[in-house]
């Protein structure tokens, strides 16, 4: 079933376009990644599908109502986790239920089943000072989980930490994503880990930024705990970078949009 | 064990200049470089806050209860404008200028004003307590407010949250500890305010009863009423310590993760 899709997002600022007739679509369950280099609209496009703002034209759908600029729909994580120091953990991931209305206990009492499914058991009444890095990333996940209504968007969640707790949270996220039944839109720009985690690649290039070329990974889950060891994951990587070197050397020479 | 250690000697240090200064103030006054009448050694204004003791408490009640009153009310003016002038970034930019300046004027000075319009009752001393503490806790929460992490700000955005929610569960979490500081400020200026106003006319009072050991040039009580006023303050400044400690328990785990995405941590 279709979760998600956008239609033609087209979106200037300050008369520079930054991203052009951006269609994604998202099937339930599935993980994708929008993959660019910097400058490639990549946070714009976060910001109009968590309904931050609205794009010039072009429209968002959520199992196919139309959501265009409308917040409080899909929530999602940063790098930065974000979590709030001044509460304890429990009430910062229950935040999203706490901000539609429900009570404090209500809200704690619905949040504390999913700690263990996240490996956060015990974690519940410190606070986010007490946890380490990866856990915080969870613990920010999980708030990311409990506000969403079936997706979640990640904007390089994992680039802070260090390459073990990357790779830890990695195979973690893939276990996580087929146990819950996660549909996610990874937003990133590292070749790596797009191609670990996703099931389809769509590149985000040129200025502004366009998809142009969608790369489907076909690895089933189970068998992405040593993918990146693999010669076919080199194959997928050459061939992510030869688009991404040609997609440089066009705009450089100022040839897109020819 | 060794932030112990620390924390003694950054105890001790402040604790052995203080004691070297009294040291040199006493034998400054036991070998009669300066007469005793003109600087009393400091057994001397000990043993005058001992002998005054009834009578320096009854005039310290009275201070400290108008830079409470006044103190409090203070905080709570400077909570609602700095509230609003957040809700209404107009009132922000028509107010708080005029704030600033009004900082400018000297507090000696409009203190005989208070008194010729209000009279000699303890009106005009809370006022002028609360003119000298609203500003440091207004420009700290209003400075606070606006400390709040935008990217969080955004992400709570994301959820539909509304002003209110914002401002509850991100802005005003983020602006504590900018409101502690200020409020230490305050706290320090507030019986500082109460005696000064005490000064210019009323019947009791710290700096009643300074006006008059100063006509009797009686020095001993003019160092002893000081010490009670530094130590009366420095009082309600641990209060305002202990009641910050208390209002965010959170902070004293702060030191054991700096900077918050946990570089270099492992998971678990």
């Amino acid at each position: 079933m279709e979760l998600l899709r956008t239609e033609g997002i087209t979106k200037s600022f300050e008369n520079r376009m930054i991203l052009r007739n951006v269609s994604i679509h998202l099937e339930e369950g599935e993980l994708i990644s929008l993959l660019g280099l910097s400058g490639s609209g990549k946070s714009t496009l976060l910001n109009i599908l968590s309904g931050l703002i609205r794009p010039d034209s072009g429209k968002v759908f959520l199992s196919g109502k139309d959501t265009t600029g409308q917040p409080g729909h899909i929530s999602y994580m940063l790098q930065k986790d974000l979590m709030l120091e001044h509460k304890r953990v429990i009430d910062n991931v229950s935040l999203p239920l706490i901000i539609r209305g429900m009570k404090k206990e209500e809200a704690r009492a619905k949040a504390d089943p999913y700690f263990s499914a996240f490996d956060l058991e015990g974690t519940q009444m410190l606070y986010p000072a007490q946890l380490s890095g990866g856990m915080r990333q969870r613990a920010a996940l999980l708030r990311t989980y409990l506000g969403s209504r079936g997706i979640i968007l990640l904007d390089e969640p994992f680039s802070a930490l260090d390459m073990i707790t990357r790779s830890q949270l990695h195979d973690w996220y893939l276990d996580i994503t087929d146990k819950m039944h996660l549909s996610t839109v990874l937003i990133t720009h590292d070749v790596d880990e797009a191609i670990l985690l996703s099931d389809r690649i769509c590149l985000l290039t040129g200025v502004p930024g366009e998809i142009r070329h969608e790369i489907r990974v076909d690895v089933p889950r189970p068998e992405r705990r040593d993918f990146s060891l693999r010669p076919d994951f080199m194959d997928y990587k050459r061939q992510i970078r030869e688009i991404l070197e040609e997609s440089m050397k066009l705009s450089a020479e100022g040839r897109y949009g020819e | 064990m060794k932030e112990r250690l620390e924390s003694i000697r950054n105890k001790l240090l402040p604790a052995g200049t203080f004691c070297l200064i009294v040291l040199l103030w006493w034998a400054v006054s036991a070998l009669g470089i300066i007469p005793g009448y003109m600087l009393p050694s400091p057994l001397d204004v000990v043993s005058a806050l001992v002998r005054d003791f009834s009578n320096l408490m009854f005039h310290a009640w009275v201070s400290v209860r108008e830079a409470i009153y006044g103190l409090l009310i203070g905080v709570l003016l400077a909570f609602g404008l700095a509230c609003a002038m957040e809700r209404f970034g107009m009132l922000e930019k028509a107010v708080l200028p005029l704030l600033v300046v009004t900082q400018t004027i000297p507090t000696i000075a409009i203190a005989p004003l208070l008194v010729l319009w209000m009279g000699f009752g303890a009106a005009p001393k809370i006022t002028l307590v609360v003119v000298t503490t609203f500003f440091p806790v207004a420009v700290g929460l209003l400075d606070g407010f606006k400390s709040a992490d935008p990217d969080a700000v955004a992400l709570l955005r994301s959820m539909n949250a509304t002003w209110w929610q914002i401002f509850r569960h991100v802005r005003f979490p983020s602006a504590l500890p900018f409101f502690f500081s200020g409020l230490r400020i305050s706290a320090s200026y507030a019986v500082v305010g109460a005696v000064i106003s005490e000064w210019l006319g009323g019947f009791e009072g710290l700096g009643v009863y300074m006006t008059r050991v100063r006509k009797a040039y009686a020095f001993d009580k003019m160092f002893a009423v000081i010490l009670l006023i530094v130590i009366v303050s420095l009082l309600l400044m641990k209060l305002v310590n202990v009641i910050r400690s208390l209002s965010m328990p959170w902070l004293k785990y702060r030191s054991e993760t700096a900077g918050g995405n946990g570089k270099g941590r492992i998971a678990k």
